[in-house]
């Protein structure tokens, strides 16, 4: 066993970073959840749209970044709702099952869509956590030089090595680790932190839209008692309409805060985190929307800790790294298990 | 003549394929109170039920002569119905606090926060655990916080779907003295679904008693309160 504990640290943040795009995606099941119960399958799928919107918008039109994300937060809340509208409401809300499928098939319909528009290859986006200005402290380390090459830190040792630009060392060197602090010896890279701080902004956002609004009311009165929610004036469906619109403006960020470092958009991009993002759920309880957060940074430590750095570097085994995706198949087995309800769920209580 | 708050005429309701009213006629007049008894399963709660087009209804449902039969639950609320159902249906989730403004969702006015301080000073039980979740309160508290919040809308005509259920017996009599104060100091229109038919009948105006989906009996409540048949079905005389 080689205890590489000097490293450890490196894979807390990964995990830490990569959690905080489940826990975005995982919100955005449990808001649909909450109110309804069910589970919308295409919640990865529209999020995939709404990164590819970024892509247009902000590739393809030269619009500025983050208007780019906002224009597609948007766009896919209006997405949602229309779904909702369109293919959800028509539909007995007591049988869960047609939902379900629907669901279903629209995850199919629209990544064969995508896939038809924009076909499965990677295309590359701006990372929106990549510009940072030389003032940030360590913030300079990408530098294109006179002769066009491109430096930035090599390895372990910090020493900047220069890459040629246009080779993979290149796209390496801006897919990964171009700036971030040091930290206990380990990179924190700027990317992760600013994964971080878009979640938390967008937590607050949520928590004042719930906590302060009328519609927030009314959305969390309808999930916890819709009959009585109805019998007190409130207009249900247009609050579902409301939760649709709120979990893809969620699925947008976690798509579009994932997309660089994944080297880009393609229609399949948020297949397997999707699987992570229903753990995280399920983990945290699929009706707890603190629990959400909770659960997808836990399982993006899991899967860095636990799989990556132990499995893989302190027992040496490589395979471990294709065992990740089980790992969330498998803490889905054992929550549904053991804890049902998860870490912060509702055990419903029937009083008579 | 008092002027009709509510009118049912021939009032069918369903769930699925099974009928459970049958044609049902009764009035509700202006600032009464009108209880409707009936045993278990005979369609006391889906009378309440269908009045707010929450089943499957055919039949005319009139609100101060206006047919409200095919009106939206929202709407029907907006027209000042509230209604208590039964097992209180309070939003568990939810502050006291919350389910004080939710009650007022339909409301415009900048009156909310004065109205959630009067039923504070008539429910002081409620201000005490204002920022308690609503499922951590005990059953008569829910219950008073059920009623508060269907107050909350300032309805003209309030619907109670059993509220002694499952309450200790002093509970309920407090309950039923501040139902027979509302309706005395405000005029509040009140329609009460019961099993306690003792209680209920001497706070009421007028009763029907309901049997499988159909009126068996109705009349004056003094006169139901010494019908023989009323005793023995349900007041245990």
């Amino acid at each position: 066993m080689n205890w590489n504990f000097e490293i450890l640290p490196d894979f807390i943040f990964n995990g830490l970073r990569d959690g905080a795009v489940y826990a975005a995606a995982a919100l955005a099941l449990v808001l649909i959840f909450k109110a309804t119960t069910l589970i919308n399958f295409a919640t990865g799928e529209l999020a995939m749209l709404g990164a590819f919107f970024v892509y247009v918008l902000n590739i393809e039109q030269g619009l500025w970044l983050w208007l780019s994300i906002a224009i597609a937060m948007l766009v896919s809340a209006g997405i949602g709702a229309a779904v909702e509208r369109a293919l959800v409401r028509p539909f007995d809300p007591a049988d869960h099952l047609p939902v379900v499928l629907i669901t279903l098939g629209l995850f199919l319909i629209i990544n064969a869509v995508a896939g038809d528009v924009w076909n499965y290859q990677v295309r590359r986006v701006n990372d929106p956590f990549g510009q940072f200005p030389s003032w940030v402290p360590n913030g300079s380390e990408l530098k294109t030089s006179s002769e066009g090459t491109i430096a930035c830190l090599e390895n372990a040792d910090g020493a900047l090595a220069e890459v040629a630009p246009g080779t993979a060392g290149a796209d390496m060197c801006e897919m990964v680790g171009r700036t971030f602090f040091e930290v206990i010896g380990a990179r924190l890279h700027y990317r992760t932190i600013g994964t971080w701080i878009a979640l938390a902004l967008a937590l607050i956002a949520l928590a004042i839209i719930l906590g302060k609004t009328k519609a927030g009311l009314a959305f969390r009165a309808v999930s916890s008692n819709t009959e009585s929610a109805r019998l007190v004036g409130v207009n249900t469906g247009r609050t579902l309409g409301f939760g649709w619109a709120l979990a893809s403006v969620f699925g947008t960020l976690s798509a579009a805060l994932v997309a660089p470092a994944l080297g880009g958009v393609n229609p399949n991009m948020m297949l397997t985190i999707l699987i992570y993002a229903l753990a995280g759920a399920a983990l945290g309880g699929l009706d707890s929307l603190g629990g959400a957060v909770i659960g997808g940074l836990v399982v993006g430590l899991i899967k860095s800790v636990l799989v990556s750095w132990f499995g893989v570097v302190v027992l040496g085994q490589a395979y471990f790294s294709i065992l990740q995706l089980a790992t969330a198949f498998l803490l889905i087995l054992i929550v549904l298990l053991f804890r049902p309800a998860g870490l912060f769920g509702t055990r419903r209580i029937e009083r008579v | 003549m008092t002027d009709m708050m509510l009118k049912a005429e021939d009032l069918h309701a369903r769930y699925g394929a099974v009928e459970v009213l049958r044609g049902l006629d009764f009035e509700v007049p202006d600032g009464n109170v009108v209880v409707i008894l009936g045993a278990n399963g005979a369609g006391k709660t889906t009378t309440l039920r269908a009045l707010c087009n929450m089943c499957t209804t055919t039949g005319t449902v009139t609100m101060e002569g206006d047919d409200i039969s095919r009106a939206k639950t929202a709407d029907i609320v907006r027209r000042g119905v509230a209604h208590v159902p039964q097992g209180r249906g309070t939003f568990p989730e939810l502050s006291v606090m919350d389910n004080l403004k939710i009650g007022a969702y339909t409301r415009k006015d900048n009156e909310v926060g004065a109205d959630v301080d009067r039923w504070f000073e008539i429910f002081p039980r409620l201000e005490e655990r204002r920022d308690q979740l609503a499922g951590s309160l005990s059953g008569g508290e829910q219950q008073m916080l059920a009623v508060a919040r269907a107050l909350m809308c300032r309805p003209r005509l309030l619907l109670l779907d059993e509220p002694s259920l499952g309450l200790a017996p002093l509970i309920i009599e407090d309950l039923f003295e501040r139902f027979a104060q509302l309706n005395k100091e405000t005029g509040l229109t009140m329609l009460l679904v019961e099993q306690n038919a003792n209680l209920a009948l001497d706070m009421a105006d007028y009763g029907y008693v309901i049997e499988s989906g159909e009126i068996a009996l109705h009349g004056p409540a003094d006169q139901l309160k010494n019908d023989p048949a009323v005793q023995e079905a349900y007041l245990g005389a």
